[in-house]
Order: C-alpha cells, then sequence, then structure tokens
C-alpha cells in the first residue's frame, strides 16, 4: 500500500533549489528523503512518532484519533514531519501551497542538521526504521503466542515506566538490546533468579523471613549494593524482576523507544529554534519570491504565536540563536563585556568580532535545553521575551501572574526542563526491610509529585516487581514514604 | 489494505467503549451526562484512559509563560496556539496529560447502555409504523433515460451479443453496442417503517420535589431519551411540570421550575391526555408517558381520578405507562402503593420503580426499559 510518494517536477526542483541554500550555509545532515502524503497520511505517520510501523497497541490509535480529529491542535494543521533516521525521512503535505513546501524543506534540512551534529543524539540508532519494524514483528509474534490482552495489557504496565530513564545513559551508547528478533528464546531465563531464589526459600521457611541473619552477603544484598542509585528504573526491572523472558524482551523493546526519543525531548527548545531560524534564514535570503513574503509572515508569525501559559520552544529558541550571534558578531559576550558597570557603555558596546554564526553551530552541536537556557538566558533577553512566571491561587482559583524577576523566571525554567520536564526517580533499595522490596527515591527538587498518579503508577510497578514497592518523597516539605503493598497505598510508618 | 494503524484504532475504540461500560454505574450515579455535540455525536469525558507515572502535580508548580500584565492577573485566558507546534515527530512521546474526551454516536452509547442492562430491543406496537415508500436504484433495466444508462452493463451485453454471433474479434477488440444492448439502472420500490414515538415527561414540582429528586428525573430522564432515540426513527419530547395545576414547558423550565402548594397528580394526567389526543394518533405513534413524583398526592379522590385517566385512555394509547417515584425526606409513597394496588407490582402495562437515589438510576431504567415495551 503506497501512501507517500516520492518528489517530483515542481517539487523536486523546488527541494534541488532548497538542499543548495542549505548546504551553502553550511548546513550537514545525512541525505534527507522527502514523501508526498495526503492529510490522514501524516497523521497516521504522526501518531507512530513519524514511523510508518510501531508494534501493535491502541495508544497509537488514540493519537491518530486525536490528530485525525483536530482535536489536540485545534484547527492547526501539522505542517512538518520530519524523523531521525539516515537517511532523513521527511513528509510533506499535499494539499500545502508552494510557499509551505518551501518553508518546511528550509525547517526540515534544520532539523537534519541538528540530528546529525548535536551531541545528545551522536548514539542514537540511525537505522531505527528497521528497528521500530523489527520490533512490530517480536510483538505481534508476542500477541500470537501469548493472546493479544495479554501482552498489551503488559504494555500498559510498561508504559507507566517510560519516562523513569537516566540521561547519562544517552553517552554510554548501550541502549540496543542483545536479543534479536530471531534469536529470542536462545537465552536461558537466568535475570529473574535472585528475586525467584528469595521467594522460594521463603517458602520454603514458611513466614519465617525475618530470621535472615548476618552470615555472607545474600544474592539479594549483593543486588542491592548493585543497583542502589540507578535511574534507569526500566533497565532494572528488566534485569531483575521476576518476569518471563517475553516481558524482558518487551520492556527491552519500549527502553530502547523510549531512548531513542528522549534526544527530542532534552533538545526541544534548541531543535526548534535552530530549524526555525534556518527556515527563516533561507527564505527569506534566498527563496521566497517576493509574491510570497505575505503568506510567509503569515505562517511564520503563526509559528512564533506566544501564549500566556506557555513557552513557545520555537520563539524562544529561535530568539535566543538570534540574539547569540548578534552578541557574538559585536563582541557583546566574555569578561570584559560582563564586568562593565556602565551601563549606557555596554548598550552601545560593538566590536566587529563576526563570530556569531560560528558560534551558534558550535552551540547546536554541544548543548541541550538546559544548558542552552543556563548559559544564555540574559536578563535583558527575559525583558525583551516579555516574560513571566505564574502560579496557581487557590484563594481566587486561576493561574495568576507571579513575577518578572529574571532570576526567578530562569531557575523555573530549568526547573521545568530538569531531567527532561519528569521528576527523578531512583531505587534506593532493591532489598527493603531485607525482604526483597523495592524502595524508590524520589530526588525532591522543590516540586511534589502527583499523588494519584504516583500511587497507580507504584501498582504498576508492584505488578512487575511482585514484592511491595515504597517510595520516599516530600509533599509539602515533610518527608513521606509511602507503600504499595499490592493492596493498597498508604503511608509507611 | 489499509494502513495497520487503523486496527489501533479500532482497538482504542473498543477499549473506551469497554471504560465507558465499565464505568457506566459511577457515571450515572455522578450525574454525568455526555455532552451532545450536535450531529448526533456525545463527547464523554474518559480521564482513567490514560496512563499512570511519576509526575508533578501541577497546580502547584505553575509555569511560565509569554505575554503583558502585571503580577496578579489571570492568566487563564487561552494562548493563541502557534500553528505547527506540537511537533509531531515526537507525537505519542508528550506526556497525555489532557483529560481525555472521546467521540461518541448515539448509537455507540446507546449500544452500550443496552449491553449494560441487557435492554431488548423494543418491538414497536402492531400496525402502529407509518408505512413510506422509497426509492432505491438497486436494479437494472432495459429501458430508462440516458442519465441512467449504465456502461459497464451496456458494454457487457453487447461483447455477449457480439461473442454470440461471431463479430466480436479478440485481435481488434472493438464493442458497439446496439439499442437494444442498453441497460439503465432502474428503482426498487421499497417499503420501510417509519417508526415515531413521543415520549411525554410529567413531574411533580411541588416543594417536597428538591433539587437532588430533579437531577435523578433528569439523568434518568437523558439515558431514558438516549435509548429511544435509538430505537426510533423520530422522536418528540414533551414536557409538562405540575403542582395543584399542570401546564406544559420547555425542557429548560421543566427541570428549573419549583413550586410550592398542593399536589394534584390528575392535573398532569389530563393535560397528557389531551396533547395525546391533540398531536399524537395512537395509531402512528408510539407513546411514551413518564409521571415523575416523590409520592405524595393531595387526597385519595385524586388519585382515583389518575386511575381511571389511566385506564380509560393513556394507557389504552400508550406503550405503557411509566411512574418513577424519587425518594425524599417528605413523600410519604404513597402513590406507588395506591398504583400498585390497583395494577399490581408487576403489571404489563404499568411500569413503576422506585428510584431511591442517585446509585439507583441505573436499576431504575433497567426496570423501565427492561420489558422492551
Amino acid at each position: 500500500m503506497e501512501r507517500t510518494k516520492p518528489l517530483s517536477g515542481e517539487l523536486a526542483k523546488l527541494r534541488d533549489e532548497v538542499l543548495g541554500y542549505a548546504l551553502d550555509y553550511g548546513l550537514d545532515f545525512y541525505p534527507v528523503v522527502f514523501e508526498v502524503c495526503d492529510y490522514d497520511t501524516v497523521c497516521i505517520l504522526a501518531a507512530n512518532g513519524g514511523f510508518p510501523t510501531r508494534y501493535p497497541h491502541w495508544r497509537f490509535g488514540l493519537e491518530y484519533d486525536r490528530l485525525a480529529k483536530g482535536n489536540t491542535y485545534g484547527f492547526q494543521k501539522i505542517y512538518e514531519l520530519v524523523i531521525n533516521t539516515d537517511p532523513c525521512y521527511a513528509y510533506l503535505l499535499s494539499s500545502n501551497r508552494y510557499v509551505d513546501q518551501k518553508l518546511v524543506m528550509a525547517h526540515v534540512y534544520g532539523h537534519a542538521d541538528f540530528f546529525k551534529n548535536n551531541a545528545w543524539f551522536r548514539h542514537t540508532d540511525r537505522r531505527m526504521m528497521d528497528v521500530m519494524a523489527n520490533h512490530g514483528t517480536k510483538i505481534r509474534r508476542y500477541m500470537d503466542r501469548y493472546g493479544q490482552d495479554t501482552v498489551e495489557e503488559f504494555i500498559d504496565t510498561i508504559l507507566s515506566f517510560e519516562n523513569l530513564l537516566d540521561v547519562n545513559v544517552l553517552f554510554q551508547g548501550e541502549v540496543k538490546q542483545a536479543t534479536s528478533a530471531d534469536e529470542e528464546y536462545e537465552h536461558k531465563d537466568e535475570r529473574s533468579q535472585v528475586l525467584r531464589s528469595f521467594m522460594n526459600s521463603k517458602m520454603a521457611r514458611g513466614e519465617a523471613d525475618e530470621d535472615v541473619v548476618e552470615r555472607k552477603k545474600t544474592p539479594l544484598e549483593l543486588l542491592d549494593d548493585e543497583v542502589r542509585g540507578t535511574r534507569d528504573i526500566m533497565s532494572f526491572l528488566m534485569q531483575h524482576a521476576p518476569i518471563e523472558e517475553w516481558q524482558a524482551d518487551v520492556i527491552g523493546i519500549l527502553r530502547e523507544e523510549a531512548y531513542y526519543f528522549l534526544p527530542q525531548r532534552m533538545t526541544k527548545i534548541m531543535n526548534e529554534g535552530w530549524a526555525s531560524y534556518w527556515h527563516s534564514k533561507i527564505l527569506t535570503k534566498k527563496a521566497l519570491n517576493s509574491s510570497e513574503i505575505i503568506d510567509f509572515a503569515d505562517i511564520h508569525s503563526g509559528v512564533m504565536a506566544m501564549s500566556k501559559q506557555n513557552i513557545n520552544p520555537y520563539k524562544i529558541g529561535i530568539e535566543l540563536m538570534r540574539d547569540i550571534e548578534y552578541r557574538w558578531d559585536t563582541g557583546k559576550f566574555g569578561k570584559e563585556y560582563q564586568e562593565c558597570t556602565n551601563l549606557q557603555e555596554k548598550e552601545n558596546w560593538h566590536i566587529e568580532t563576526n563570530q556569531g554564526r560560528e558560534k551558534i553551530f558550535e552551540v547546536r552541536r554541544t548543548h541541550n535545553d538546559i544548558t542552552f537556557i543556563d548559559e544564555f538566558f540574559t536578563e535583558e533577553f527575559c525583558n525583551r521575551m516579555q516574560l513571566f512566571t505564574y502560579k496557581y491561587n487557590s484563594r481566587t482559583g486561576r493561574n495568576e501572574i507571579e513575577t518578572r524577576d529574571f532570576k526567578e523566571i530562569k531557575s523555573k525554567l530549568l526547573n521545568q526542563l530538569t531531567n527532561f520536564g519528569s521528576p527523578i526517580i531512583e531505587v534506593e533499595s532493591a532489598n527493603h526491610k531485607n525482604r526483597g522490596e523495592l524502595l524508590l527515591r524520589h530526588v525532591h527538587q522543590g516540586v511534589d509529585l502527583d499523588l494519584t498518579q504516583a500511587s497507580d503508577t507504584m501498582a504498576n510497578i508492584y505488578k512487575v516487581w511482585k514484592r511491595p514497592v515504597s517510595i520516599e518523597t516530600v509533599v509539602e516539605d515533610k518527608r513521606i514514604r509511602y507503600i504499595f503493598d499490592g493492596l493498597e497505598f498508604k503511608e509507611d510508618k | 489494505m489499509d494502513h495497520p494503524i487503523k486496527r489501533d484504532h479500532a482497538r482504542f475504540r473498543k477499549i473506551i467503549k469497554g471504560k465507558v461500560r465499565d464505568n457506566l454505574r459511577k457515571y450515572i450515579a455522578g450525574g454525568e451526562m455526555p455532552i451532545p455535540k450536535g450531529n448526533g455525536q456525545f463527547k464523554v469525558p474518559m480521564p482513567s484512559i490514560n496512563t499512570p507515572r511519576f509526575r508533578f502535580g501541577d497546580k502547584s508548580q505553575g509555569g511560565t509563560g509569554q505575554g503583558d500584565g502585571q503580577p496578579g492577573d489571570p492568566v487563564d485566558g487561552q494562548g493563541e496556539p502557534g500553528e505547527g507546534q506540537g511537533e509531531p515527530g515526537e507525537a505519542g512521546e508528550q506526556e497525555g496529560e489532557k483529560a481525555l474526551d472521546v467521540e461518541m454516536s448515539l448509537d455507540e452509547l446507546a449500544s452500550i447502555l443496552g449491553d449494560e442492562l441487557a435492554l431488548p430491543k423494543i418491538e414497536p406496537k402492531g400496525k402502529k409504523n407509518m408505512e413510506s415508500t422509497v426509492d432505491r436504484y438497486t436494479s437494472i433495466g432495459t429501458v430508462g433515460p440516458d442519465s441512467l444508462k449504465h456502461y459497464k452493463r451496456s458494454f457487457k451485453e453487447a461483447l455477449k451479443r457480439q461473442i454470440a454471433m461471431g463479430t466480436y474479434d479478440p485481435n481488434n477488440p472493438v464493442v458497439v453496442p446496439i439499442k437494444s444492448d442498453m441497460r439503465y439502472r432502474a428503482s426498487n420500490s421499497k417499503i420501510e417503517f417509519e417508526n415515531s414515538a413521543v415520549v411525554i415527561y410529567m413531574m411533580d414540582v411541588s416543594g417536597s420535589m428538591g433539587d437532588e429528586q430533579k437531577e435523578i428525573v433528569r439523568t434518568e430522564s437523558f439515558w431514558i431519551n438516549l435509548w429511544l432515540k435509538s430505537q426510533y426513527k423520530d422522536i418528540e419530547i414533551r414536557y409538562i411540570i405540575h403542582d395543584a395545576t399542570a401546564k406544559e414547558v420547555d425542557e429548560d423550565t421543566f427541570f428549573r421550575t419549583r413550586e410550592s402548594g398542593g399536589t394534584l397528580i390528575s392535573s398532569a394526567f389530563k393535560l397528557c391526555k389531551e396533547i395525546i389526543d391533540a398531536d399524537y394518533n395512537a395509531d402512528e405513534w408510539n407513546i411514551y408517558p413518564f409521571h415523575f413524583s416523590d409520592g405524595d398526592n393531595w387526597s385519595a379522590e385524586d388519585t382515583k381520578v389518575c386511575v381511571d385517566l389511566l385506564k380509560s385512555s393513556i394507557i389504552p394509547n400508550s406503550n405503557a405507562f411509566f411512574y418513577g417515584q424519587v425518594e425524599s425526606r417528605y413523600g410519604s409513597g404513597q402513590f406507588y402503593k395506591d398504583l400498585s394496588k390497583e395494577f399490581g407490582e408487576k403489571h404489563e402495562d404499568v411500569i413503576l420503580s422506585k428510584i431511591k437515589n442517585k446509585d439507583a438510576i441505573l436499576d431504575s431504567i433497567k426496570e423501565f426499559l427492561g420489558p422492551g415495551k
């Protein structure tokens, strides 16, 4: 079934033209394959994270439902879709105007350059198209063997921990799983021996499990030492939970896909800023006909629209890139400039350094959103962008502007970006209470957990670990430990 | 072959249908109702399908925004979403935080209700269906206007004829239809039954019917309507409120009005009879009179009048007569006793139901619609 078509005729010519500009500007990317398709196909692909084939799961259907009905984005269209592979695939909507296609192509080359060069993407698997297809095959095979409901339910459970990742793993380049589609059954099941042997011995000795006294370290104690502090919870469960081989494989699959998408979540502002910078540059300087200026301005301003509730990553990203370029062109950086106390002199500071372009290329290579904001988000920029923080006021029952103070805005932004916006959860003990229970620790950085969600998540972890699960966190400045013991979620005193 | 995601989509629809069914009782007891969206679709809030995750409690967290305004100014005004925002490259990776609304068609919702309560399909009564003839172009004829010419069939006939006559040459496959080969789309007349139904809701709005009681009636009537709409092609709904006197009102007034004063149920029944006589020929309409009260009538005398009205006019003209007694602190529930004494707890044409509280709504709907009248 062919849902997408290669470029031809005018569009192919246009692609060659835009490609030329992109290369002239020094963008560097794997070959980009553009395909043309209709809106339904764009929705399908977008629901699948850009990939033609994923494993079967209802959530892709849900996402498709949303996109197809336009619920998520109101009336706005999906303009561009590009995936990080080699070659890079990007999709053009056949119903778009010519000027839209130009903009999308230029934007896509920006993303493609970012995918190839940004440090956080270095270890992503560029053959993810095949990997995803293989995952689909494996999961379908498991569904045939163990039943669709069983497998899907297990996936539902595991998706609950999809955000319990350790960003450092991205640099260790070991996300890939050991098993390929064909060898899934050749391994002997050793992963869960530790916990199994614990349970067996417990059963053998009846309920008298209190007398596990000090001798040599038990396997569980050894495991406990090994895993303390790990934040790669998916990996931890995959290796050590008492689960079947196929279940471990499913965790591995989901984990691999989660890590594949992680760099995109960590560089949203930069990546969009970079792509927007380049579509703007290429179009306004090179590719636009004078008759297209108004249409371009219309689309571009739509993409850059600000919102009172969220910062628009496209807007903040492009403005920061431009600000950096300007500062490094005019010498507004470095010790001398920083230490200048004469406001007027500082404002009119202008030394022809012309390092701007070079600087932003360097920034796109070495930074992620956190370091990007941390290093380049200045007070002057913050004021110019009219940023503020807001907070929920329980008295009026609405969100209200809290402050326009630079330091607070910056720290709030950084907080939101920390750990790609997810709470940091780590294993504190895999042998909690010396009974093989799991104790997690929420590394509290000022914001409390959503406790309802937490309790449901812990119930899901319990399904995999099969022993009580506790978490240590902070609620309203009080250190508290909760336990899910298989029946209820309660405070553990 | 369509894209596999359509299977994911079908699966998703199946799952939410299951979820809605699982939660139906809770849902109905909570007084929640799907929001009609026009075009026969309903929006059903579905919070529980989201994948639970460790995440931050958002309210206390607040956020950052862009724009003008002073500290203390509200930021709830929806900012305009930027076009092209929401990088689709990671769709599905975004936290699915928004509570999910699912759209369901009337038939889907009704089938969920029907499955959950094991409701039988309603047999529209006797011959009291309107017959209408519908023309559908489902067959082929040899005569007709050019505009209905069926080219494929015409050429097929011509080909058959030429082969039979030996004038067809496969090496020069020219087929020329002549007049007798021509085929035309032709209509088949089909008789379809058009079932129409009218629901007449009557409610006691005297002082003893409080907000909770009316909420119950409102919720119950919503689901009853939903079911009846799925069973009949056309449906009309009329509303009567009464204390000592009765009047016909619109839906909004029906659920809002609160009066004090005595209660003469017969006044409503009289008006109901008048409405039926004036607008609804019982041979053509399926008629559903529902009466809700807390069971207090002014006098035994009036109850007698009610029973007479039911027997002489309302019951013979209706599919059944439905009485729902909503328990209230002040009501004695006498009317239920009177009716069941007169007609028996189980009477084919008089269906009685006691609705103790919101949790009992679903069972009451079952009592009303279960007989499939």
